[in-house]
């Protein structure tokens, strides 16, 4: 009997343990969502009428908003674009850092920097490196006796320029990540393999890139969460234009809410956000969790 | 301790004949204002709130700079919606409509009471109070308004052998002095450059109006862009890129061209008149201002923010607001704001100041804004503003761009502002 009390005082005590985060959970994540459910059901009152129940009419008119679709689709060339090439940069430049190297705790902050830097910031600077006259990258290439480009005014130019800034400001995040776990790799395995004569190619492929997995996968869950919401520096650089070049799905669904005061569409294309990266975390609990070795 | 003697001679003197009842009595105000055009304007206003509460001590004003236009309707608009709004705000002249419909703000009409506070609300240029009425009503009282002007650096034009006093008339001399420039650069310069980012809709208007062609209804229901006018005027800004090799390819970026101009890389630029003081500090090379030229008629839309008192402040804290709105928009005060900017003075009486006056006669170019509001129109405002701007926004750029001919892209931002304006048209 006095064991029961026991237990149950113990399951009390982690109740209790769990409970700030179950209310801050459900305050900010659980309750928007479902109140951001309910509002993509809804046609909203007008001039003081009630909102009035309208099922799924709203994703039906979201699906022939040929808008939506060109939004969504620069958002997936702009994931394509960002992750992987921030990733590998990243590994590179971490592998690059971990070696011996003169100065090397001044090429790691030099790599880090865009980091640190907020975003809005970071665009400001970009604005005036894009800037098609007066700006450094065509500064440069007419030096070389190269015509400039319109980096952010042309519509075939503009969404590639938005992405290799993101990744300049993504890498150097990521690269400590990997630092850090490159770092964690034991060195025996380094004089074992030196010892068998194992090339630095195989010993990278065989032995460092398998245990660098779970960072990997760690590093590609934050770039893709990075790449839905990217939205601040659409505001500085371009505003998603011209014509929609560059508007990205939460820019999109800035625009809705607060230029456009429309929470309805907002809300209806914030559940197909969320329902398409409910689809990516399955795949990853399911697929890429059992695949990764974890040390 | 900055305070001169005498002043604070009377501040105590005053408190003590009525400490308790002054502290009980103070008010707190919130407001939101923008800057959209670069600079320390933020200086500026901290210094006039500043100004106005040593001379008001009953009321506290906290003025927080919200970043541009969008940005601010959208802090006031959030805090609304939390719950704690504030008492008073400068937005874009042009969310009227939007605030109305969200229940927002109040008349001026009815917070007015003396014969002198009406005078007050009559007293503005009439062209100003366009976008800030409804309905016979006056909701908006103008604080940082604009109209888009010309600039131009004389220098350039002496080195292309034209007339540096002599700016552009009409479309046509616009589009050749443009392309001499360019030509006698041998292509280091661009004859003109006119924004395409940021407020493309409100350049557009612009040249629509030149050509003699307003872009909506009177009441904000209507919207006409595939007049024909209105695509001759698009068709126009195109071929300063495409036939006279004058202005860049592809859209050009409102934030970075007033340092274009600066720079030199271009002999022209249409911007907002609110860049003047700024353009005068920096600039290296001697310069004009002039009204936009013409093609069947001059014109401009005027731009900028208004003053808006919000419903959720309770009376007490309106009267206030509308006490400091009214200490703003003074005479004095609106000389100041536009010596210190270049933006408007709002009242025929701030161009009567000794301040205003020895400045224009100094300075012409702070006269043009002024002048050009004789052939002024209203900022182009509808319902659902934001959706229908944007729709132009992308109709100029994708024309601009190449994209689509103007025909084709104005018809498409018709059919786009005709569908969301429908419910509002019957």
């Amino acid at each position: 009997m006095a064991e029961m009390t026991s237990h149950r005082r113990m399951q009390l005590y982690g109740a209790m343990l769990l409970l700030p985060a179950a209310v801050l959970l459900a305050t900010f994540a659980y309750l928007p969502t479902v109140t951001t459910v309910i509002n993509s059901l809804f046609l909203p009152g007008f001039r003081g009428a009630p909102a009035e129940f309208v099922g799924l009419e709203n994703y039906q008119l979201l699906f022939d908003d040929p808008t939506f679709w060109k939004v969504a689709r620069n958002n997936l060339i702009y994931a394509v674009g960002t992750i992987p090439t921030s990733i590998a940069l990243a590994l590179g430049m971490a592998l690059f850092v971990n070696g011996k190297l003169r100065g090397r705790g001044f090429v790691r902050m030099a790599y880090f920097t865009p980091t640190i830097l907020p975003m809005i910031a970071a665009a400001n600077i970009w604005m005036f490196f894009y800037a098609p006259q007066i700006g450094l990258f065509n500064k440069l290439l007419g030096a070389l006796g190269f015509s400039g480009v319109n980096w952010l005014g042309d519509p075939s130019m503009a969404l590639g320029s938005v992405i290799v800034m993101s990744v300049w400001k993504e890498a150097g995040f990521f690269m400590i990540f990997y630092l850090a776990a490159l770092q964690g790799i034991a060195p025996e395995l380094k004089e074992a393999s030196d010892l068998e004569g194992t090339s630095r190619w195989s010993f990278f492929w065989r032995v460092t890139f398998p245990l660098l997995m779970p960072t990997t996968l760690f590093v590609l869950i934050n770039a893709l969460i990075n790449a839905v919401r990217v939205v601040d520096h659409l505001f500085i650089l371009t505003k998603g234009g011209p014509n929609n070049a560059t508007n990205l799905l939460l820019y999109y669904v800035y625009e809705n809410a607060f230029s456009f005061f429309d929470r309805t569409t907002a809300a209806t294309i914030t559940v197909v956000i969320l329902l398409v990266l409910a689809v990516v975390a399955t795949v990853k609990f399911t697929i890429l969790d059992r695949r990764t070795h974890y040390q | 301790m900055r305070l001169r003697i005498p002043f604070a001679m009377t501040t105590l003197a005053a408190g003590l004949l009525s400490a308790a009842q002054v502290n009980a009595n103070s008010v707190d105000l919130t407001m939101y204002y923008p800057v959209s055009v670069g600079g320390a304007l933020t200086d500026v206003i901290d210094n006039l709130v500043e100004e106005f509460e040593s001379e008001h001590p009953d009321i506290n004003v906290e003025a927080i700079y919200a970043g541009n236009y969008d940005d601010t309707r959208v802090r006031a608009m959030s805090a609304i919606e939390a719950g704690d709004a504030p008492q008073l705000s400068v937005l874009f002249s042009i969310d009227l409509y939007e605030l109305i419909e969200q229940n927002a703000i109040v008349a001026f009409d009815d917070l007015v009471e003396t014969d002198e506070e009406r005078e007050w609300l009559d007293s503005f240029y009439p062209g100003l109070m366009e976008n800030g009425q409804l309905d016979g009503k006056t909701y908006g009282i103008p604080f940082q308004r604009s109209t888009i002007v010309l600039f131009w650096n004389k220098d350039a034009f002496e080195a292309a052998g034209l007339d540096p006093e002599t700016p552009p008339e009409n479309w046509q001399e616009m589009a050749e002095m443009a392309a001499t420039v360019r030509e006698a650069s041998g292509g280091d310069q661009w004859g003109v450059m006119v924004p395409s980012t940021g407020y493309p809709y409100w350049m557009f208007q612009a040249f629509a109006f030149q050509n003699g062609h307003r872009l909506m209804s009177e009441d904000g229901t209507e919207v006409y862009f595939n007049d024909p006018a209105a695509i001759e005027a698009l068709e126009y800004w195109v071929s300063l890129t495409t036939e006279h090799n004058a202005m860049p390819d592809g859209t050009i970026e409102w934030g970075t061209l007033r340092q274009n101009f600066l720079e030199e890389s271009t002999a022209m630029m249409w911007h907002t008149t609110g860049n003047l003081t700024a353009v005068r500090s920096e600039a290296n090379f001697d310069f004009g201002v002039a009204m936009l030229p013409m093609n069947t008629q001059r014109g401009s839309p005027t731009g900028g923010g208004n003053f808006y008192i919000f419903e959720d402040a309770s009376e007490e804290e309106q009267r206030a607001a509308m006490t400091f709105i009214r200490w703003m928009t003074a005479p004095e005060r609106a000389a100041a704001w536009s010596i210190e900017t270049g933006y408007m003075g709002v009242s025929p009486a701030a161009y009567e100041t000794d301040a205003l006056q020895n400045y224009v006669e100094e300075f012409a170019p702070a006269a043009v804004a002024r002048d050009q509001l004789e052939h002024g129109t209203a900022e182009l405002s509808t319902y659902q503003g934001g959706r229908v701007r944007r729709a132009l926004d992308n109709a100029v750029q994708a024309a601009l761009t190449g994209q689509m001919t103007s025909e084709e892209a104005l018809n498409q931002a018709q059919r786009e502002a005709e569908g969301v304006l429908r419910r509002y048209a019957r």
